[in-house]
């Protein structure tokens, strides 16, 4: 017990993890989310806080932006093989999940450190996987439908209705937004309490000195 | 689609934040004084191919109207029985073919109620001499009076209770404590041309039998309209006639009347340049906005003059409602009235009243057809009686939302029968006129066995609408009514009901379980980080205990 290291006491090294293009699209995404999210409910709830007309116009810009955003993060996400940093994966999943549940309480070392080779724990990657080839797309569809609205008996839409797009994109930010609280929370889960965000600014992360 | 993929490219270029600014750039209307004459409205005089004082047909000495009629007709042949056969003629919808949908039929409104038995007051603003009851003779042109709509020296008035005659020797009209003249008749026979705001709006601005009565959007303040009233009409700038909208072939005058709605026709000048000019279409559209605005997504569904016309009776008041089942208050035999703000508010003669200044329009589905109750329909006396009311529906492709003025009234109806009831209302003492004996009773049996229509003598009053669609005093751009306005909760279009509009409308259920699951993301995050504090605390503490040891 004396000689188990905790979380709190270990010996730390930095590692290069995020890269300038990484750090970029990830602080882009998280100021879409929120502005999408302020203009988004301004829109579906009436509330005054830019002016409902300035609200659908800066909530269709940088809707139309994201999209932008979002083909060149694939692009690059294919180009430079990060993509491999989220391929799925069962294997330590659960110990992840008592580490969360149980292991964090007592102090323990997360059991899946990262490094070089593991950006991400298999948690985060299933969430991360879902949140970018699910949700985002999700909302990009249900959004430019909402978006065309006027436009679809030209596209031959006819069985939709602006109720049902509405809702549907409405529950998606939702969910979005049910992934910011938790994600925001998570970044407090470091050695310190600003160790993550403080990474995802500079890219380089504190781990824990492996032993090799 | 343009717009759309204008936006994508301005995206790309990452210059979108330049479409952010606010696109008002305040329409730069060069401030100019109407020519003389031109107060008005727009004088045809400075085109015109003919001035009427050099023809020998107007030099001759005229004693009265029809005279003047007479040498009107002799040289332009066809106006008098293209003239016949207009609303302005007979007061009964040229569409129908019963003669039961007009004035002059069987519509019923929150006014003066009906004109039957009632002539020689209504029809002083009959374009006719003499119609004093149902004998005038339709048929006979030289009754109608040209010159109440074309005379251009300003000074013709007919007598408001002479049946539409010009008085033939200076005569006091009590009511209004003003003396009326009687016209030089050959002088504003010569001085005719065509229309002017002043000649519409002598009658038209003074609907229901004093100004602001009937119409929200007409009144005396349109005569010379400023650019903050009408941006169309304004002395100075574009300075409107009526006629320039209302475009007028032989004689018909283009302009919605009960079920005709004013056109069909949605095509822009651009698309034909003989089309009327009565919408804002015509000239504006169907895509009056700049490339990309929202707005040009609306006209499929909103009328233009729902968002341009944000508050009617912008300079004067409006009636808003008519009681007159509180009528008869007299003192010394004389009907009791009361003012305020320089508005009658009690009448004995009519009952009470209430005014309104700036007043928000309601909002209605409406294809440009209005609807009426006739004295012969059977009504709900428990329900407010709609006497008119517009057809359309959120369905309806030609429907769009419009504004309208909406007037409460109380009228008598007949308790056995269920019918809107019209009774005399003008006439002398002894007639059984209202406002001869003030006895409702009789009023509405002399009115109905005039109208030919049964009475039981049974009566009481009952709740009444009466609408008017706004389509007068335009804004300027800047003062339209804003998103907002409609895209919130309890906005101007809370009442419309059947489809979905972003800011007002929800699902009530995800909101409940997008927050529940907001909230409760939120306690276990806090819980967790909670649990982790107090843990590490612990740990921290047992690790200076072990210290100590």
């Amino acid at each position: 017990m004396s000689n188990a290291m905790t979380n709190e006491e270990c010996a730390l090294e930095s590692i290069y993890l995020y890269t300038r293009f990484e750090r970029f699209w990830h602080w882009v995404q998280a100021a879409f989310v929120v502005l999408l999210g302020l203009t988004g409910y301004e829109i579906h709830a009436g509330f005054t806080l830019f002016g409902f007309k300035r609200a659908v116009e800066w909530h269709n810009i940088l809707g139309i932006s994201w999209l932008v955003l979002y083909a060149f993060i694939v692009f690059w996400h294919l180009t430079t093989g990060q993509w491999k940093y989220y391929i799925p994966t069962t294997k330590m999943l659960f110990r992840v999940i008592l580490y969360y549940a149980v292991g964090i309480f007592r102090g323990e070392p997360h059991p899946v450190p990262k490094s070089e080779r593991v950006k991400h724990n298999p948690l985060q990657r299933l969430t991360y996987l879902a949140i970018s080839v699910f949700l985002i797309p999700y909302q990009m569809v249900t959004g430019l439908l909402y978006y065309m609205y006027n436009s679809w008996p030209e596209m031959g839409i006819t069985a939709l209705s602006l109720s049902t797009i509405a809702f549907l994109h409405m529950a998606g930010a939702f969910a979005l937004l049910v992934f910011l609280v938790v994600h925001v929370y998570m970044t407090t889960t470091g050695h310190s309490l600003t160790a993550h965000i403080k990474a995802m600014c500079s890219g380089y992360e504190e781990v824990p000195v492996q032993q090799k | 689609m343009n717009s759309r993929w204008m936006q994508w490219f301005l995206v790309l270029l990452l210059a979108a934040t330049l479409n952010l600014s606010p696109s008002l750039s305040g329409a730069a209307t060069p401030e100019k004084k109407p020519a003389k004459g031109e107060e008005y409205g727009t004088s045809h005089f400075k085109n015109f191919t003919a001035d009427h004082s050099k023809f020998d047909a107007l030099k001759q000495e005229f004693k009265s109207g029809p005279e003047v009629t007479k040498a009107c007709l002799s040289c332009h042949t066809e106006a008098g029985q293209q003239f016949q056969k207009t609303l302005h003629w007979r007061w009964k919808s040229p569409a129908d073919p019963d003669g039961k949908i007009g004035k002059a039929g069987l519509v019923v409104n929150n006014y003066c109620i009906s004109i039957l038995s009632n002539e020689p007051r209504c029809t002083s603003c009959h374009t006719g001499y003499g119609w004093k009851d149902k004998t005038f003779d339709f048929a006979a042109q030289e009754k109608i009076d040209c010159l109440v709509c074309h005379e251009q020296t300003g000074t013709y008035e007919k007598f408001p209770t002479a049946a539409g005659n010009p008085v033939s020797e200076p005569t006091l009209f009590p009511m209004e404590n003003k003396t009326y003249n009687p016209p030089e008749w050959n002088k504003v026979a010569q001085s005719v041309g065509l229309p002017t705001r002043k000649n519409c709006g002598t009658c038209h601005f003074f609907g229901g039998g004093g100004e602001g009565v009937k119409h929200g959007d007409l009144d005396s303040s349109m005569f010379k309209p400023n650019r903050a009233l009408d941006v169309h009409m304004a002395m100075e700038g574009e300075n409107f006639n009526c006629t320039r909208c209302h475009t007028t072939e032989k004689h018909m005058v283009s302009g919605r009347h009960y079920n005709v709605s004013a056109t069909e026709d949605r095509r822009s000048l651009l698309e034909s340049d003989i089309i009327k000019r009565i919408t804002c279409v015509s000239c504006h559209t169907e895509k009056p906005h700049k490339p990309g605005v929202k707005a040009n997504d609306h006209t499929d569904k909103v009328a233009c003059q729902t968002c341009h016309i944000p508050e009617f009776a912008r300079v004067n008041s409006t009636k808003m409602s008519w009681d007159w089942s509180k009528a008869g208050e007299r003192q010394d035999g004389k009907p009791i009235k009361k003012m305020q703000d320089g508005r009658p508010v009690y009448d004995g003669m009519k009952g009470v009243f209430r005014w309104e200044k700036n007043v928000k329009p309601e909002y209605y589905w409406y294809n440009g057809v209005m609807r009426n109750v006739l004295l012969t329909d059977k009504i709900d006396p428990g329900k407010v009686t709609k006497l008119n009311y517009p057809e359309g529906n959120v369905q309806d492709p030609k429907s769009r939302i419009y504004p309208f003025k909406v007037h409460n009234g109380k009228g008598p109806y007949d308790k056995v029968h269920k019918t809107m009831v019209v009774p005399k209302i003008f006439g002398p003492k002894g007639s059984g006129a209202y406002w001869g004996d003030y006895d409702w009773k009789t009023a509405i049996t002399k009115g109905m066995e005039y109208a030919g229509l049964p009475f039981s003598g049974e009566f009481d009053f009952t709740e009444t609408q009466y609408m008017f669609q706004t389509t007068h005093m335009v804004a300027p751009k800047e003062k339209s009514v804003s998103c907002t306005e409609c895209h919130t909760a309890n906005g101007r279009l809370a009442n419309l009901a059947g489809f979905y509009m972003p800011g007002r409308d929800s699902n009530r259920a995800l909101n409940v379980i997008g927050w529940g699951s907001v909230i409760v993301a939120l306690i276990v995050v806090l819980g967790h980080g909670a649990g982790r504090f107090v843990s590490r605390r612990r740990r921290e503490k047992k690790n200076e205990q072990r210290d100590d040891e």
